[in-house]
């Protein structure tokens, strides 16, 4: 185990000199990022009916793997409905950080900037990216990523992927179920408050 | 007659052409060709299939980037319309607050934006109709004569009684839900059709409204919840925003296009920009200027009479660049009145969470996808306004609930879930979903000098046209409105159990919405009593061109705090009516 390194240190110890010694990338101009020239928005006047992504996707494989992981510890399966990786989640947050607008291109950045970061946290725990860490170095590292007094640069990638992994799982039909969400079906007529609500809110 | 090409028009003449086919053009159109005259409608945008192409039932991750506004399709992606505050190649130019520089009108926030104004075009069949509020309120006797009321404004050169048989018509014709209530202003029709019950948030709302001074009543909205003329009624699902496939909202390509083709006397020409009017050696109108998009060519179309419906602003940038020796500042301008009194309804907001809400039962809130219920203007909240110095009154309105879950969802919950993750967010997020409201005002605007759009004396759009630049200021009445909005809206949410947002903004002008942001710009071609003091005259037609008619917003003297479209329809089906009485009399020059 590559954390019997760190055994003189308390755990949260090794992770605070990890990240100490972790050189912050700069975090660069979206136009830096490999792209020669805008590719197409959605367009003007896009069919409605399907849904047509016309920029490349331009996370990597690595990345994605990662992006895919930590998806999963926000949105896990439970009683309530599938992890967020099994309904896609992992792929609509590559679309997101993809699209050429400025909202997704400072997404990507910072993206970009973080995930060297986490993946060289885990390395320093267990030899490998976070990705391909154990669940408890994993878990340890969320934890990290989840204090908003630690290191900035983590905390901002667990709030922009909680965004985007939240949003992006609670608007699939697996995410309306997980919320509660009833709707979206055609009635012959609406119904007024069910008594179970009506008791809940007191209005009766 | 049917959708027709550039080289039918050519050879055609006909009793009418109509600019638009949204609420004015579409109205017109349907008027006139029922009546029997042969119409041809000239529609900026494209064709537009308001079955076929709606996206009814997807979810908002069968749309790119979960449906969230770009710039492209501000309103969303299932938005059902094509344009908004720019369109590619057609600017305008507007003031930035901080140096007052003209600038370029741009995609932006209505609450942080620092343009003066905003200007949202629709190029599609129907235009707005695809996509409005579907609020449809009768302006009252008050509102046709507010300058007699209490000295401010102007007075219509009608009054409620020339055009209440029209909204009875017009009610009739789209079909609207709503309530008898009797309360003064705010004319109740013979026709509404059963309101929805309220929704769990509502009736929290209707339950706390009289706690402070707010009659809460059923909205009234032209959606059908009885089948009416063909058309189903609402199945309360899929939002109202996105069109209608089964035809219960009120869009003009689904209710009044439809007829008026099947008259056999509407042609519709598509994708033409108009330029202007033009008239013949006596100074009578002849047809219209305009560019065929698909070959950039420039057109012209003869006919009898020319209605006007292209949106308020658009009207009056036609008859402002609709000018000749006769009339060198434009057609309808004799009087220097086209292009001013430009208003847009005031707006401010208010969010907040009621917690007794949280954890609620499973419930289904989609309902009609617009408030059920709202709180309008009353005589007594008048009298309480105006010992604030409020001439001038607003409805309000929310939304709330559990609607379908977009990107804003999980956003509006994830400060309130400390940094939780995994299965404690799960929880979470099903403990908040669906206990937030937010709360919405319309306002009236009295109509000002500083206010008001003219041709910029530069710049030109794609095919050549001076576009318009936007002078626009709120008054001191507006400011003392919102201010007024924003300590009605944190009473209301605080006698619902609910914990607001913000405190109240006390400086109205902090929180009002920017000017033609609520898209109800109009007044800009307004009607008179006398030739002098406006554009047009009772009926709509120019002083100085009567074959010329205004059928759209622009001819409004007032800006009430009732939606404009519903008057919009009322006013150009009374316009029409006038005209075939015209063109039977022969005596276009004659106004009465």
């Amino acid at each position: 185990m590559a954390d019997t390194f760190f055994q003189p240190l308390t755990r949260r110890e090794a992770i605070q000199r990890i990240l100490a010694a972790i050189a912050v990338v700069p975090l660069l101009d979206a136009t830096t990022l490999g792209q020669d020239s805008t590719p197409p928005g959605i367009g003007w006047d896009p069919n409605l009916l399907s849904k047509e992504i016309p920029w490349p996707r331009l996370l990597n494989d690595q990345e994605k793997q990662t992006v895919a992981a930590i998806a999963d510890l926000i949105i896990p399966a439970d009683e309530h409905g599938p992890a967020a990786s099994a309904v896609g989640v992992p792929d609509f947050v590559d679309e997101w950080v993809s699209a050429p607008y400025e909202a997704s291109r400072s997404d990507l950045a910072r993206l970009r900037r973080a995930l060297p970061v986490l993946d060289e946290a885990a390395i320093g725990l267990a030899g490998r990216g976070f990705a391909d860490s154990p669940a408890e170095v994993q878990q340890q590292l969320m934890d990290v990523m989840a204090n908003p007094g630690g290191n900035e640069i983590l905390h901002r990638l667990f709030s922009d992927l909680r965004r985007l992994v939240a949003g992006g799982y609670y608007t699939t039909p697996a995410g309306w179920t997980a919320i509660g969400y009833s709707g979206n079906r055609a009635l012959a007529a609406f119904p007024p408050p069910s008594a179970d609500v009506r008791r809940h809110l007191g209005l009766d | 007659m049917a959708f027709v090409t550039t080289s039918r028009t050519r050879s055609q003449r006909y009793d009418a052409v109509v600019v638009g086919s949204g609420a004015a053009g579409g109205m017109s159109a349907y008027a006139l060709a029922l009546a029997g005259a042969k119409v041809l409608m000239i529609e900026a945008g494209r064709n537009y299939d308001a079955v076929a192409e709606v996206p009814m039932f997807q979810s908002f991750a069968d749309a790119p980037l979960r449906g969230v506004s770009t710039p492209e399709k501000p309103g969303g992606f299932f938005h059902a319309n094509i344009g908004g505050w720019v369109l590619p190649g057609e600017p305008y130019q507007v003031q930035r607050r901080p140096d007052q520089q003209w600038t370029e009108g741009a995609v932006d926030n209505r609450m942080t934006t620092t343009q003066n104004f905003m200007w949202w075009r629709a190029r599609m069949l129907g235009g707005r109709t695809n996509h409005w509020g579907r609020v449809s309120l009768r302006m009252g006797p008050q509102d046709f004569k507010s300058r007699s009321h209490d000295g401010l404004g102007f007075d219509w050169p009608i009054s409620y009684d020339d055009v209440a048989s029209y909204y009875d018509r017009v009610d009739k014709l789209i079909g609207l839900f709503g309530s008898v209530e009797g309360i003064e202003n705010l004319p109740d029709s013979d026709h509404f059709q059963p309101p929805p019950p309220p929704r769990a948030y509502e009736e929290i709302l209707q339950r706390a409204g009289p706690r402070v001074g707010l009659r809460v009543i059923p909205s009234r909205l032209a959606v059908l919840t009885r089948p009416l003329n063909g058309r189903a009624a609402c199945f309360y699902a899929t939002p109202c925003s996105r069109g209608c496939s089964i035809r219960a909202t009120f869009q003009s390509p689904t209710v009044l296009i439809p007829p008026a083709l099947a008259s056999g006397n509407l042609d519709i020409l598509t994708d033409a920009m108009v330029r202007e009017v033009t008239l013949d050696a006596q100074g009578r109108a002849n047809g219209v200027h305009f560019i065929d998009k698909h070959t950039g060519a420039e057109e012209h179309v003869n006919a009898r009479t020319v209605i006007l419906g292209a949106s308020a602003c658009e009207t009056a940038r036609i008859l402002l660049n609709s000018r000749s020796v006769r009339h060198p500042q434009g057609l309808g301008n004799g009087s220097g009145h086209l292009g001013r009194w430009l208003t847009d309804s005031t707006g401010s907001s208010m969010s907040g969470r009621i917690p007794a809400m949280e954890n609620l039962p499973p419930t289904n809130d989609d309902g009609v996808s617009i408030m059920h219920t709202f709180a309008p203007w009353t005589p007594e909240r008048q009298r309480e306004a105006a010992r604030a110095g409020v001439p001038r009154g607003y409805y309000m309105a929310w939304g709330g609930g559990r609607t379908m879950p977009g990107m804003g969802t999980a956003s509006q919950i994830l400060p309130l879930t400390g940094n939780a993750y995994g299965r404690r967010l799960k929880e979470e997020m099903r403990r908040y979903y669906g206990s937030f409201i937010g709360i919405s005002a319309r306002g009236e605007m009295i109509p000002n000098e500083r206010s008001f759009c003219e041709l910029d004396p530069i710049r030109r759009d794609r095919w050549g046209i001076p576009v318009l630049r936007f002078h626009f200021e709120r008054g001191e009445e507006e400011h003392r409105q919102v201010a007024h909005m924003q300590r009605s809206f944190a009473e209301l949410i605080e006698a619902a159990g609910g914990i607001p947002d913000h405190q109240p903004i006390t400086d109205g002008s902090r929180a009002v919405t920017a000017g033609g942001s609520v898209n109800h710009e109009i007044g800009v071609t307004r009607m008179s009593a006398r030739e002098e003091e406006g554009v047009t005259d009772s009926w709509g037609r120019l002083w100085d061109c009567p074959n010329v008619a205004v059928a759209d917003g622009g001819v409004f003297t007032s800006h009430p705090w009732k939606n404009p479209t519903l008057t919009i329809l009322a006013l150009a089906w009374r316009t029409c009516d006038r005209l075939m009485e015209d063109a039977r009399r022969q005596d276009l020059n004659t106004p009465a």
